[in-house]
């Protein structure tokens, strides 16, 4: 247990360092995990470079979702978009140092599919975006 | 107060379910509190299923050789013990489905399609079950029916004032859900009936919890239509049953048309079968036929009287043990009007990671909105974990669990 609840993931979890909003922001999508009602929300901003520079989200879900998705702002901050593009599966379970089971994994890439979608700017955030 | 019934000897009863000896986690036996998804198969029914293809194994109906006939007798042997679990008057009344579910569209496909009409009124609850839901929804859609609720109380209970005030307005159908599978409440089936009856309207119940855990006799309740799945009754999956009075099978068109539903077939026309046989239309699940029969011969010989009494039991020390926990929240009634089922939230902490860290500990709860979202949103919230009680639970294993929520608040803390 104190592998899958490492203490990064319950201390990003109660002490996010990038929940919020950004307003204006230049890329924000949200959605839900219907399975669980997890919802995650995530602005972005970016300059003309393409590179950006600041990053929230906000919403509610279990430790892993919420978790996953501070680590993920903290970790595009200063990356160009094009970079946020290719980031997948594994580079989540990398930040948050564990393996998931199929279900979990769900929550685990929930901010990653609502980021990638926001920022290959599509109507809706499907599954095949973070496999 | 005498005694009417012996009560369950649970130490004997646990033997009796493998699974209940598994270890989930390393030198931990599975504490499982999730039979309200699907319970647990005592040896007796694996055995009968396992039996049945070693020795018997062959298509139902229509054969004439020993096979042929000895399952055909194992399948509408079963029939005749769960007409006989449930009191109906005959096994006609009886048929096979996959699941609570099936038997809902069934009436949904097969009675309102051919009884409803545009504007009519089927009355609800705001407790039910998707599966109590969608069909009426996607009738909806299709035909123009109403669709009205019953509302859901704070404490958990259905408001019956407001029940009777639609009632007023002609409904058709009355459907609802004998035992909630999150707040636990036992409804009033007989009394809802009986005042659906007293406007016109029909009844269908929705027995997928409470025919497991409680007496349901369908002559007591003159219940119209009743519904209820075997896998969580420690049957298999893959079969359950819808009763029905005779004279609305009887009325009804078939659902699925095919081999076995039909009297006759001509190559432009046909007759259908007469009951149960007109609505099994194929092959139907023969092996799990005869492991719901064992199921049920195995809860009888329990005594569903002693059955709801052990859970009653255990629910009233969860509840107990369950509110002593600071920032735990369980929702519905008072033990007294619930069956075994302890829905919680506990503040600060998603249910997801409280059912996630209980698994550490081989302790097996659910999360999530357990297909009542609209009962969810009611009470504002996106999910619950939900620890349920059935036979083979003990008051020690309500403590494991309590223990376990020491730990989650402990971890999170
Ligand atoms: C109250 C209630 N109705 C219906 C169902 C659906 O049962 P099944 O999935 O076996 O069709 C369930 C099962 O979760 C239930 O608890």
């Amino acid at each position: 247990m104190d592998d899958l609840y490492r203490e990064v993931i319950i201390e990003h979890y109660k002490n996010p360092s990038y929940r919020g909003h950004l307003d204006p922001h230049d890329i924000s999508f949200a959605d839900n995990n219907p399975l669980c009602g997890d919802h995650i929300q995530v602005d972005l901003r970016v300059d003309n470079n393409g590179i950006v520079t600041d990053a929230r989200f906000d919403g509610h879900g279990c430790a892993i979702s919420q978790a996953s998705a501070d680590l993920l702002m903290e970790t595009i901050i200063g990356k160009p978009v094009e970079e946020v593009k290719q980031l997948n599966k594994q580079d989540v379970l990398d930040m948050l140092g564990i393996d998931l089971g199929p279900v979990r994994l769900k929550c685990a890439l929930l901010s990653l599919k609502v980021l990638k979608a926001g920022v290959y700017g599509l109507g809706e955030a499907s599954d095949s975006l973070v496999e | 107060m005498t005694i009417p019934f012996m009560s369950l000897n649970i130490e004997q009863i646990r033997k009796d379910f493998p699974i209940l000896a598994r270890e989930t986690q390393p030198g931990t036996r599975v504490v499982y509190l999730d039979s309200t998804a699907t319970s647990q198969k005592p040896l007796a029914v694996i055995e009968a299923m396992n039996d049945f293809y070693r020795r018997s194994n062959a298509n139902i109906h229509r054969g004439v050789h020993t096979l042929a006939e000895e399952s055909t007798a194992m399948y509408e042997g079963a029939r005749e013990k769960i007409a006989k679990f449930i009191n109906a008057v005959s096994s006609r009344q009886v048929i096979y489905t996959r699941n609570t579910t099936e038997s809902i569209n069934l009436v949904a496909y097969s009675w309102a399609r051919a009884n409803l009409k545009a504007g009519d009124l089927v009355v609800l609850t705001e407790m039910e079950h998707h599966s109590n839901l969608v069909p009426w929804h996607m009738l909806q859609a299709e035909r123009g029916i109403e669709l009205e609720f019953i509302p859901v109380t704070g404490d958990g209970l259905l408001d019956l004032d407001v029940y009777r005030a639609l009632l007023t307005r002609g409904p058709k159908l009355v459907s609802f859900t004998h035992m909630s599978n999150v707040l636990g409440t036992i409804n009033p089936a007989a009394e809802i009936i009986r005042l659906a009856h007293e406007a016109g309207a029909l009844t269908l119940v929705d027995g997928a919890q409470s025919v497991p855990h409680l007496p349901v006799d369908v002559q007591a309740l003159d219940a119209d239509f009743l519904a209820f799945s075997a896998h969580k009754m420690c049957g298999p999956t893959g079969i359950g049953a819808l009763y029905g009075k005779a004279d609305l099978l009887e009325a009804m068109p078939p659902f699925l048309g095919g081999g076995d539903m039909i009297r006759e077939v001509k190559l432009r026309s046909f007759r259908p079968n007469s009951l149960p046989h007109k609505f099994e239309a194929g092959t139907p699940a023969i092996a799990e036929a005869v492991g719901f029969g064992a199921a049920v011969d195995y809860l009888s010989q329990l005594g569903m009287d002693a059955v709801a009494a052990h859970e009653h039991a255990i629910t009233e020390y969860a509840l107990e043990r369950l509110e002593e926990i600071p920032g735990v929240k369980v929702f519905g009634p008072s033990a007294d009007k619930k069956g075994g089922v302890a829905a919680f939230t506990l503040e600060g902490v998603h249910p997801h990671d409280v059912a996630q860290i209980l698994d550490q500990d081989g302790i097996a709860v659910r999360a999530g909105h357990h297909c009542a979202q609209p009962l969810h949103e009611k009470f504002n919230i996106p999910a619950t974990s939900r620890a349920s009680f059935y036979i083979y639970n003990t008051k020690d294993e309500v403590d494991l669990l309590v223990n376990g929520i020491y730990k989650v608040k402990e971890m999170f803390g």
